[in-house]
């Protein structure tokens, strides 16, 4: 277990070196386990080190030790690769998004991969999620997150690129119900007073832009203290639309991009929530300070902010910045 | 700390694991002395919960029992509602996922007790319910002892299926477990650490308690 451990922690080691900026957490550690990190990082002593351990064979801490050293020569190459690997092309780019992106951002992945033929893997999910993932070493190299705060937050903590969050988009949000219902949205908000509406799905406020959006408006149209008891919440806005399509909750606060995503457009109606019951929901985009691959990353954020871009977002549902400011 | 989420948590492991002590001591008691050639089959089906991820089975739960199905207007109308978002859907989903927790620890203690002595029972006349409570159970009160434990402890630990069918609702859906990670994606450190401090040392002592009392109650039975 101990040596699983050992071995995981030090190939994150070089990942690190490649970025230039190496944890806090890490420089102790690699200290402690080889008395000299120099040696450790070098491949030829590391091997020179191995056969003086294997021939000696006496103690187990030998043995021990001897593992470690292989371990950081596995470390130690797979490191050069990775650079040599990088000089060619824009290599990999891992990219987190939050959930109200999901079809967007495929679709703006698959025109990127088009154009420059790099590859890109996107992971969805809750933004809060990916700030707390991302503050603990998560391997992403571009954040969107629905709320620009959180792009903003791991800038002033020093873990993003400087400067380079982007507000590429204003969020909406919508009263959806699936198009069997037989709830009448076309009032708003105060249907879901009437208690044919048994449970509400919106997405969980603590850590996810969309449901904090959502609670505000419940609470400025007066109807949070009738539906509170009937909420259930999304991990994500994604969660909170599934729960929604599937017949379990009657309503759902969403978000209007995923409403009008391939997935849902034909499966309902919606309402759309005035916007002065919330406020604006800015989507930021940031460059993660631990990237592996900064190049690829800026490559993908310059992507972005291209007009083709800008008018797939706006296709989604997402007001632009430039035109959704008053 | 969240005291609600813990109360909840505790209730609905003492409920799983009280279900599975009731319903899963027969079933088990039949996988033991069943001689039906198909006997294997309800084996498998037991201790599935043991290979599915809980995803598989928070999905079935969510949409093959939500209210667009047949079997989920049924419940529907048995009881009013449907089953996710709701204490009973979650003691449902948690009975299910713990099955094998319970029936294969009470399978083995049954398996332990020698033939001999369960057919001295009956020749002497005792029933076969008689010779279950007076001389299987406890010769296997090991066996029942981990079985209820390890239902208990597994469902406290639960999150998979909670995440899934919950909908995260206080003091109904939102489990310690549920709750630890909304502290810790919201960045409230403080609160998820204390939470799962207390959980850790809870399941520890628990644990650690039981154990120590079973193997007493063990040597106790060899003494006899």
């Amino acid at each position: 277990m101990l040596k699983i451990l050992l071995a995981g922690l030090l190939w994150i080691v070089p990942s690190f070196q490649v970025a230039g900026t190496l944890p806090p957490f890490v420089i102790p550690f690699t200290v402690n386990v080889h008395g000299e990190p120099s040696e450790a990082r070098n491949p030829f002593a590391a091997n020179a080190e191995n056969k003086r351990d294997s021939s000696v064979r006496s103690a187990p801490r030998n043995d021990n030790s001897c593992f470690l050293v292989e371990c950081s020569v596995y470390a130690t190459s797979r490191f050069t690769f990775g650079t040599q690997a990088l000089q060619k092309s824009c290599g990999t780019i891992t990219v987190a998004a939050a959930a109200d992106l999901t079809d967007a951002i495929n679709e703006i992945v698959a025109n990127f991969q088009k154009a420059t033929g790099c590859t890109v893997r996107v992971t969805t999910g809750s933004s809060g999620n990916f700030l707390s993932q991302i503050e603990n070493g998560a391997p992403f190299d571009v954040f969107f997150s629905a709320d620009i705060e959180y792009p903003r937050k791991l800038e002033a903590e020093g873990l993003a690129a400087p400067g380079s969050t982007y507000l590429y988009a204003v969020g909406k949000i919508v009263l959806w119900v699936r198009s069997d219902s037989r709830v009448d949205i076309s009032n708003g908000l105060a249907v879901l007073r009437d208690p044919s509406v048994r449970k509400v799905a919106i997405a969980n406020p603590q850590h996810a832009p969309y449901g904090r959006a959502a609670q505000q408006a419940l609470r400025n149209a007066g109807v949070y203290d009738a539906v509170k008891n009937r909420l259930v919440l999304g991990e994500n806005i994604s969660q909170a639309a599934q729960f929604v399509e599937s017949g379990n909750a009657e309503a759902g606060i969403l978000a209007l991009s995923l409403v009008l995503s391939p997935g849902l457009k034909d499966k309902g109606r919606f309402w759309s929530i005035p916007e002065n019951l919330y406020s604006p929901i800015e989507q930021g985009v940031v460059l993660v300070g631990a990237s592996k691959n900064p190049q690829g990353a800026q490559a993908f954020l310059n992507y972005i902010k291209t007009p083709e871009t800008a008018a797939l977002l706006e296709r989604y549902g997402f007001t632009l910045p430039a035109k959704g400011k008053p | 700390m969240n005291w609600e989420a813990i109360a909840l948590s505790l209730k609905l492991a003492i409920c799983v694991a009280g279900i599975l002590l009731v319903a899963g001591l027969p079933l088990a008691y039949w996988v033991t002395y069943s001689r039906w050639r198909w006997k294997f089959l309800i084996e498998a089906v037991v201790a599935l919960p043991l290979v599915l991820p809980p995803t598989v089975l928070g999905y079935y739960i969510l949409v093959g029992l939500g209210p667009r199905t047949f079997p989920g207007k049924m419940w529907q109308s048995l009881f009013g509602h449907t089953l996710p978002f709701t204490f009973g859907g979650l003691l449902v989903a948690s009975v299910l996922y713990s099955l094998p927790f319970a029936v294969q620890p009470f399978s083995a203690g049954f398996e332990s007790v020698d033939r001999a002595l369960i057919e001295a029972s009956w020749t002497l006349g005792a029933s076969r319910l008689g010779t279950f409570f007076r001389v299987i159970l406890p010769l296997s009160a090991a066996g029942a002892i981990t079985g209820t434990v390890l239902s208990f402890a597994h469902t406290i630990g639960e999150f998979g299926v909670v995440l899934m069918v919950g909908g995260n609702i206080p003091g109904v859906t939102r489990t310690v477990s549920i709750d630890i990670y909304d502290q810790a994606q919201a960045g409230n450190y403080d609160a998820a650490n204390r939470t799962a401090l207390v959980l850790l040392l809870f399941s520890f002592v628990v644990l650690s308690v039981i154990y120590g009392t079973n193997r007493r109650a063990m040597s106790l039975w060899r003494k006899r």
